[in-house]
């Protein structure tokens, strides 16, 4: 075991698919010498090449039509978008192609691809360095989505995506890139994707949450615990599909759920969630399911008061569970 | 290059089935057999060039709609396309998900096609990117319309071609019309050809109703191009005869006297004229020819009939390369 942060984990999974499997590649903005705007790279264009880590031109929509049509031929692009807030250029190769081309062909072509983007706020980065772009892409048969919460998770999430038959929107919250840290293992691992991860157990009330917000989730669910309650945390992981299982045994046992997350509450990936629980859970609640999100606006302003009231945080959490809690 | 009678007479023949089934789509959609039908009548000869010009199964194509002549060539069946055309079971490029004429078959390297116009042209520059990385002699041939080089999709992925030197021929069939608006609506310049010089590749227009040129201009490009000499960018003229789909009525803008004009300029009777100056073929040859393909293209009506359709239940995959629960 070694300590890790959230950037040097997606890292090492994604030095080691490159050195697993000759047909993986990087793709994307500053990725080669530069190593990322984030570092997500660094030292990978100097121990692959130019072939195995190219920087593509200042054009999203062909950073993945070209991963599109490389994943065609048989190759495993790993695409980068520098921010998940300039993913919308390619929104229509990712919902029009990648995502519809199993289907519409009767799969006799599939395309096998990563799209790796930092999403999220609370880094002062403002309306188009913040936002969350999960609901867009959680909606879309044919993709899978996921976002790791802990390096652990970020490694053994991003290997199994590389390895994925099917295009996968790997959201990684990257206020958590440096601030997360945690073991991870020297040895060779996976983590499936589709599984959702019970990462704290209680019996009072259950926290949905997955990214950044799980890891205040855990936060709040500490602060619960010196008030008396014990919440259950679960971290989604994979949002689509999504777990339906762990979500709903949960929910029979602690009888009680919030659902965070810091995109937009109204048609955000939270609806979902609360969704599945009403139709499926109904007779398990003992309280209206609760939603905490980030608030109506376009995006998260930059000005660092407007910021923190735009974003929600460990202490926001822990007042919504509290009453929750004492419902 | 001289070309071989033996040569030229497959090239006729190719346009001459593809014409016949194209003809028959159009009969079986007024007798109400067929609910879509979009026409590649006038388009046959550089289409049929093209095929003709590529390895078949060996280099790559992403083809478009209009592609009837250049799919038959390729090695789509008369069968195949009627099954394609009644929606019936077998269908190869989607299993009949698809309407007509979004063409792909794995078999000879060509690629599914969606609606959204120019986005395949993406796809070829990450195929061709591919190719590249793999140090293999293929070429990709992509096809588009005039029109829809209006497309950001087009100029990103023209660009990729351009800067990486790739292997991929970008095919413009000029029509002279998207639906009703005219190339001077589209481009500022003469010909998608003159586009080529503010990307850094070379651009040639050319005679879309010389089957022959076509062949000759295509297959000298795909020669540099496996051989490392990047990519090309050619414009083929020529005039949709039809109006642009089955849905379509051309007199709500354009003139009768206009498409009347232009049916000069049939490249499939202009070929059977060049045919018979060559001494290749005489008049009664080409009758025998013409009764072989007509009573082929009613062959395969007759078994699309027969066909069965798909299930219904087939409808419901196959969304992911392989099983995901809860989907
Ligand atoms: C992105 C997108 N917008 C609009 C359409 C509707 N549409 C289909 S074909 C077409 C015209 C295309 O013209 P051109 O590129 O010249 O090709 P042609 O049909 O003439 O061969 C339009 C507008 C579409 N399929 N995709
Ligand atoms: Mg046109």
């Amino acid at each position: 075991m070694s300590e890790k942060s959230m950037v040097e984990a997606i890292r090492d999974a994604m030095d080691e698919e490159l050195a697993r499997d000759e047909n993986v590649f990087i793709v994307g903005e500053d990725v080669g010498q530069r190593g990322g705007v984030f570092r997500a790279t660094v030292g990978l264009f100097e121990k692959f090449g130019a072939d195995r880590v190219i920087d593509s031109p200042l054009a999203e929509l062909s950073i993945v039509g070209v991963g599109i049509g490389a994943a065609l031929y048989g190759m495993k692009p790993i695409c980068e978008i520098q921010f998940a807030d300039f993913i919308f250029p390619a929104f229509n190769q990712i919902i029009s192609e990648a995502a519809k081309m199993t289907y519409r062909s009767n799969a006799t072509w599939t395309v096998p691809m990563v799209i790796r983007a930092p999403y999220g706020g609370g880094i002062g980065g403002g309306l188009y360095h913040s936002q969350s772009v999960e609901a867009f892409f959680a909606h879309v048969p044919g993709l899978k989505v996921v976002i790791p919460s802990s390096p652990y998770d970020a490694k053994g999430l991003l290997k199994s995506a590389v390895r994925d038959p099917n295009p996968v929107i790997f959201l990684e919250p990257k206020k958590g890139y440096r601030l997360i840290k945690g073991e991870v293992p020297d040895e060779e691992y996976v983590v499936p994707i589709g599984p959702a991860r019970v990462s704290r157990f209680g019996e009072d009330l259950t926290i949905f949450a997955y990214g950044m917000m799980h890891y205040y989730a855990l936060q709040a669910a500490e602060q619960l615990e010196q008030e008396g309650y014990s919440a259950e945390v679960i971290d989604l992981r994979t949002l689509y599909p999504v777990d339906r299982n762990t979500i709903l045994e949960s929910v029979k046992k602690t009888g009680k759920a919030l659902i965070v997350h810091e995109d937009n509450l109204t048609g955000g990936y939270g609806g979902e969630i609360s969704a599945i629980i009403a139709e499926h859970g109904f007779n398990d609640l003992d309280a209206p399911i609760r939603r905490l999100a980030g608030p109506d606006v376009p995006a998260v302003p930059f000005s660092h008061p407007m910021q923190e009231w735009f974003m929600v945080n460990p202490e926001k959490i822990f007042k919504s569970a509290l009453e929750l809690a004492r419902y | 290059m001289e070309l071989s009678s033996e040569l030229k007479k497959e090239m006729y023949w190719m346009m001459l089935l593809s014409r016949r089934l194209d003809e028959r789509a159009w009969v079986l959609h007024r007798q109400g057999k067929i609910a879509f039908h979009i026409s590649g009548i006038g388009h046959e000869a550089a289409q049929v060039g093209a095929a003709f010009a590529l390895k078949r199964g060996h280099d790559w194509v992403t083809p478009y709609y209009r592609d009837l002549a250049l799919m038959v060539s390729l090695g789509l069946t008369p069968e195949e396309f009627m099954l394609s055309l009644m929606g019936k079971a077998g269908e190869p490029s989607s299993g009949s998900r698809q309407m007509p004429s979004h063409f792909g078959l794995r078999r000879v390297n060509a690629v599914s096609h969606s609606a959204p116009v120019a986005t395949q042209a993406v796809h070829a520059a990450g195929i061709g990117l591919a190719i590249k990385i793999k140090k293999e002699k293929k070429v990709v041939l992509t096809t588009i319309g005039e029109g829809s080089t209006s497309q950001g999709e087009w100029y990103e992925a023209v660009n990729w071609a351009a800067v990486h030197q790739l292997p991929v021929i970008f095919l413009v069939q000029n029509n002279q019309y998207a639906i009703s608006v005219p190339p001077e609506m589209q481009m500022a310049v003469k010909s998608a050809a003159d586009k080529a010089c503010g990307l850094g590749l070379p651009g040639q227009m050319i005679d879309g109703t010389d089957v022959f040129a076509v062949y000759k201009i295509i297959a000298e490009l795909a020669d540099a191009a496996r051989n490392g000499k990047g990519p090309a960018l050619v414009e083929a003229k020529m005039y949709r005869i039809t109006p642009h789909s089955s849905d379509d009525d051309d007199r709500t803008y354009r003139s009768r006297e206009e498409v009347e004009e232009n049916k000069k300029f049939d490249p499939l009777l202009l070929t059977q004229k060049r045919l018979m100056d060559e001494g290749i073929y005489t008049e009664k040859d080409l009758e025998g020819l013409d009764k072989k393909a007509k009573q082929m293209v009613t062959d395969a009506v007759k078994l699309a009939e027969d066909a069965p359709y798909p299930t219904a239940q087939e409808a419901a995959y196959p969304v992911y390369a392989e099983e995901v629960p809860n989907v």
